[in-house]
């Protein structure tokens, strides 16, 4: 039961990158595009000045393109080979109790917590944003913020449970305390260039963020069928009239 | 819909051994794909280059 919730995490995970990457690819890679025009033209001026050569290219623009197919791809398999696990475990004890409105609301929760609680404090840049020297440090903080977030769900629901007569405020109460102690609490990244046009930068970073909205949608939508399709052929699920 | 499903729990035997395999084999490609700069692909600045589109367009942290 567990490996063929697992196997469909893991197709509608595919399924769900491609659609990302599609939409990433009409929507976001013109931005890329621009940033990249942008950086370009400040290292030859650079180059110019200091008679040095442009880093040769590892990879093609073209390339890069693909791999933005390829990126989205894996990392849609990888996290829904994870929601699938978790759905294993939460199935039935916690949440909705159809698997449609479950996979939906595990999907919308993820979003909020490893997407948009990171976003809010750590937003996405595009090329030409970001001093390379710092790339550890604020790794290191992103995935704090992706922790936090996720601890923050964990204290959401423990709280729900435990005040079951005022539940959502206290579900909203576990979510946002710690949520808002680190947006306080951590240290802020400003690396934005002077000059880099803040429409772009707004653009490109609402183009990022749609991208993950369409990935964990199209997870929510899809592993909620593929879920209760492979339940029902595995008989597990009963079916009551109403 | 004119029916509701009500869902058994999957039976948590087994899971454990799942979680333990499973967890971080995608872990580390979601690594891969989203942060290895050659520590441990050992393939150079190659993952990072290919991936840069996606890196930025996921919005995790890219040079």
């Amino acid at each position: 039961m567990i490996r063929t919730l697992l196997v469909r995490g893991l197709l509608v995970g595919l399924a769900a990158g491609l659609i990302a990457a599609v939409f990433a690819y009409l929507v976001g890679e013109p931005h890329v595009n621009q940033a990249i025009a942008l950086e370009e033209a400040a290292s030859h001026a650079q180059a110019a000045a200091e008679h040095s050569h442009a880093e040769e290219e590892l990879v093609s623009r073209s390339g890069q393109q693909a791999g933005l197919f390829l990126a989205l791809a894996l990392y849609g398999m990888a996290v829904g080979g994870i929601f699938a696990l978790v759905y294993a475990g939460v199935r039935g004890r916690i949440g909705p109790r159809t698997d449609a409105a479950l996979s939906g609301t595990m999907a919308a929760t993820a979003f909020v917590a490893i997407v948009l609680v990171p976003f809010v404090k750590y937003p996405a840049n595009p090329p030409a944003v970001g001093d390379p020297d710092t790339i550890n440090g604020r790794t290191t903080y992103y995935l704090v913020m992706v922790a936090i977030g996720l601890l923050a769900v964990a204290l959401a629901v423990a709280a729900a449970r435990k005040v079951p007569e005022h539940r959502y405020l206290a579900g909203a109460v576990g979510f946002l305390a710690p949520v808002i102690a680190a947006w306080l609490l951590l240290p802020t990244v400003n690396e934005v260039p002077a000059g880099f046009p803040a429409t772009l930068l707004w653009d490109f970073r609402l183009s990022s963020l749609g991208t993950q909205l369409v990935l964990w949608s199209a997870i929510g939508v899809l592993y909620g069928v593929a879920a209760e399709r492979g339940v029902r052929r595995r008989s597990l699920a009963v079916t009551v009239p109403t | 819909m004119s029916e509701l499903t009500t869902s058994h729990p999957v039976p948590l035997a087994g899971l454990g051994r799942w979680l333990l395999v499973a967890v971080p084999l995608l872990l580390l490609v979601a690594y891969l794909v989203t942060f290895d700069q050659g520590a441990v692909s050992q393939a150079g600045n190659y993952l990072h280059e290919l991936m840069h589109d996606g890196r930025h367009l996921l919005g995790v942290p890219c040079h």
